[in-house]
């Protein structure tokens, strides 16, 4: 699905390399210390950062050479996933026409999307008339509405409480199961790891290792790893 | 993550810069060819030039001297209007410096309020005319700027500190110390700096209240040497000390972090501020000051309103070229603005082109392009589009500074959304920048249209009788005595300018623009 071959980052002076595979409909946990570069990983595949050497590969697809927005994927960032001055309809429109002129069968699909996030009857909402669970649902609409194959997570629901952040992740693994989407997302806390990820990818110390089961992962943390969580 | 800029973009802004470029530098070119060497500087052009820095330097010093009070009393007292009073003293800003004068005259001149008192109490009447008149002009203009960029600096106070302040039982002295003078330590010399560059480059004050050989400026020599001796070599050389004086303001301000002149914070709450003689005194500051700068406006209307019925129709015509030239003027600003601040996504330099136009003196540019049109063209011909093109060019570095950053931000926060949605161009431009920089943009466009009305500069030394704006006709109208008919073109002129201000606020800004 994902292939990252002898891929390098360069920001200055930090080096982030990487040489994995990431299965097809795999669910996979970033982690790793602060400032290891989970961010610059995501942000690489996604098409933020340029690399300084290896290829990303997607469905067997070259996908580094071209604009974000044509890769085959969605990413959610920590925080301004919503634009402030669009509503909530027009902000998770924006997935399915980049322009904003939808046909009527567009703005039904995102009637649905919306429906099916639990955001109904919010659509003239702006955001800042939202609560934090409520921001959290019209990013994943978005990525519902998008259905692309590869959904980046960068700690988008990070500001939530446990709860919520609970619910959040229980929308996720229902959507990644609708779409049968691979996903790849960063988390601080292991729990959150154990309920939604099968796989876990460690980067720390430069590198990102290959995923691998998360359970025997936490189980028998490699030292980096092991240092990091305290355990 | 930034787009990279589209051709077309690219195309507009060298156009834009180099037009900027050589406005500026051509400008300098001609006056510096024309210029006449060292022996035609006499001792009357020492004079403008000592005069020139002094007034330049009493001004800032009693406008922010003055300022500290009023600030320090805005800041730690609430009371009904405080938040009118701050708007307030936004206002001079764009007030036409003539609607001032006029005011100041009605107070503080031979016939005022003040001198009436004073002869009713049997002293002597004082004049304005003069150097006291140039400064007393300045500080009205400059002493609610001063305000607002102190009240700025005891916003960023941190709540902390005042409780820490309040809970330690500091007295007013121990406050002082510890509190408000590291703090006014890091403000006042930017203030002081902006006060001293915005009267270095002053012409209209020192034309109305200045004059003679005690209290002329080198931008009031400038319009001498034309206008009364039309010596333009002696001109272009006052030109070029002018420029050369802009240039060493220039690598001054270069130096200094200025202060934002945006008031933010200032509603959270503070321990309650000391009672006794302190509240009397910051009653008596904040008094005074609203007085200060609401009795001149408030005699110009007294004044003038009865008159507004009477205008001559010159004084009409007059009106209609202003709101003409200042379109013209709001026109150009936008497309200058516009494209340096897209274009300034993904570069530098326009907010370095924009800070160099800060300390341009427009009669120095004015002069030069007189020289260069003069062997083609009837200047006169060409008052109004000359006169715009200055305007917008004066008002580019106030409309970046309230650009800029929104843009930047902008970008900051949604470059990387928009990228990952694939935003075209176009749509990024509409959905994304636009409602984001509509509100400043409105700013901008209502502050260039509002300067561009008021605005008497250029003008005088273009225009001939014919083709005269406004403040070229209320000049007029000032100096044949007929204090009535120049006071209802004040108001008339107020009226265009805070007009022109507030539409185009309203309307390119919206009611409720972003968020």
């Amino acid at each position: 699905m994902l292939r990252l071959e002898g891929v390098e980052i360069a920001q200055g002076s930090f080096r982030l390399t990487a040489d994995l595979e990431v299965s097809p409909g795999a669910r996979v946990a970033v982690m790793g210390p602060s400032g290891a570069g989970k961010s610059t990983l995501l942000g690489a595949i996604a098409g933020f950062l340029p690399l300084a050497r290896g290829n990303i590969l997607c469905q067997g697809q070259r996908i580094d050479t071209l604009p974000p927005a044509a890769r085959p994927l969605s990413i959610l960032f920590q925080d301004h996933n919503l634009f402030p001055h669009l509503s909530l309809f027009d902000n998770v429109a924006l997935g399915l026409d980049p322009s904003l002129r939808l046909t009527q069968a567009q703005r039904q699909a995102v009637a649905t999307a919306l429906q099916e996030t639990g955001l109904s009857g919010l659509e003239d909402r702006k955001p800042a008339q939202l609560s934090g669970g409520q921001i959290g649902r019209a990013g994943l609409a978005r990525v519902l509405l998008r259905a692309r194959p590869l959904i980046l997570l960068d700690e988008p629901f990070a500001a939530l409480g446990p709860a919520l952040k609970r619910q959040m992740l229980a929308l996720v693994g229902r959507i990644v199961g609708e779409t049968g989407a691979t996903l790849l997302m960063i988390t601080h806390d292991p729990q959150d790891a154990r309920l939604l990820c099968d796989q876990t990818l460690v980067v720390a110390e430069g590198r990102a290792s290959p995923p691998a089961p998360t359970e025997a992962l936490l189980a028998d943390p490699p030292p980096e790893l092991a240092a990091y969580l305290g355990a | 993550m930034t787009r990279a800029a589209p051709p077309l973009l690219k195309g507009a802004a060298v156009l834009v810069a180099a037009a900027l470029v050589l406005l500026n530098l051509g400008a300098l070119a001609a006056v510096a060819w024309r210029a006449e060497g060292g022996a035609g500087w006499g001792a009357a052009d020492w004079a403008a030039l000592r005069f020139t820095l002094w007034q330049a330097c009493l001004s800032a010093v009693f406008s922010v001297a003055l300022a500290i009070p009023v600030a320090r009393a805005l800041a730690r007292r609430r009371f009904a209007g405080r938040g009118a009073l701050i708007v307030l003293m936004g206002t001079p800003f764009i007030l036409p410096v003539l609607v001032a004068v006029i005011g100041l005259l009605a107070v503080m001149g031979r016939n005022g309020l003040m001198n009436d008192l004073l002869a009713l109490a049997g002293l002597p009447r004082l004049s304005i005319y003069g150097l006291q008149g140039v400064v007393l002009a300045h500080v009205f203009f400059n002493l609610p700027l001063a305000v607002r960029l102190l009240l700025q600096g005891w916003a960023r106070i941190p709540a902390e500190h005042l409780r820490l302040a309040a809970a330690l039982g500091f007295g007013a002295s121990a406050r002082f110390r510890h509190v408000e003078g590291p703090m006014l330590a890091r403000v006042v010399p930017g203030a002081l700096a902006v006060v001293f560059l915005i009267c270095l480059t002053s012409f209209a004050v020192a034309l109305t209240l200045g004059g003679g050989p005690r209290a002329t400026t080198l931008e009031l020599a400038i319009y001498q040497a034309f206008r009364f001796d039309f010596d333009l070599g002696h001109a272009a050389l006052l030109a070029a000390v002018q420029a050369g004086i802009g240039l060493a303001a220039l690598l001054l301000l270069a130096r200094l972090t200025l202060p934002e002149g945006r008031v933010a914070g200032l509603d959270r709450l503070a321990p309650p501020a000391p009672g006794g003689l302190a509240r009397v005194l910051d009653g008596a500051a904040i008094g005074a000051s609203a007085l200060f700068l609401l009795v001149p406006l408030g005699m110009v209307l007294i004044r003038g309103l009865p008159w507004l019925g009477d205008l001559s129709a010159v004084v009409w015509w007059a009106a209609l070229r202003s709101v003409a030239t200042a379109a013209l003027s709001t026109a150009l600003l936008a497309v200058f603005a516009g494209v340096l601040t897209l274009i300034a996504l993904t570069r530098r330099w326009p907010e370095a082109l924009g800070m160099a136009a800060l300390t341009a003196s427009p009669l120095v540019i004015g002069t030069g392009l007189f020289l260069i049109v003069n062997p083609w063209v009837d200047p006169a011909r060409l008052a109004l589009p000359v006169t715009a093109l200055v305007n917008a060019a004066m008002a580019l570095p106030f409309a970046l500074r309230a650009l800029l950053p929104a843009a930047r931000r902008a970008e900051a926060d949604f470059a990387r959304l928009s990228a990952s949605l694939g935003l075209s161009a176009g749509a990024h431009a509409r959905l994304v920048l636009w409602p984001r920089l509509r509100r400043p943009a409105g700013f901008a466009l209502g502050l260039g249209a509002a300067l561009s009305m008021g605005d008497l500069g250029v003008i005088v030394l273009f225009a001939q009788t014919g083709n005269e704006t406004l403040p070229m006709q209320m000049h007029r109208l000032m100096g044949a005595y007929r204090s009535g008919e120049s006071a209802g073109a004040a108001v008339l002129l107020l009226a265009l300018s805070l007009g022109a201000f507030v539409a185009l606020e309203r309307m390119v800004g919206g009611r409720d623009a972003e968020t």
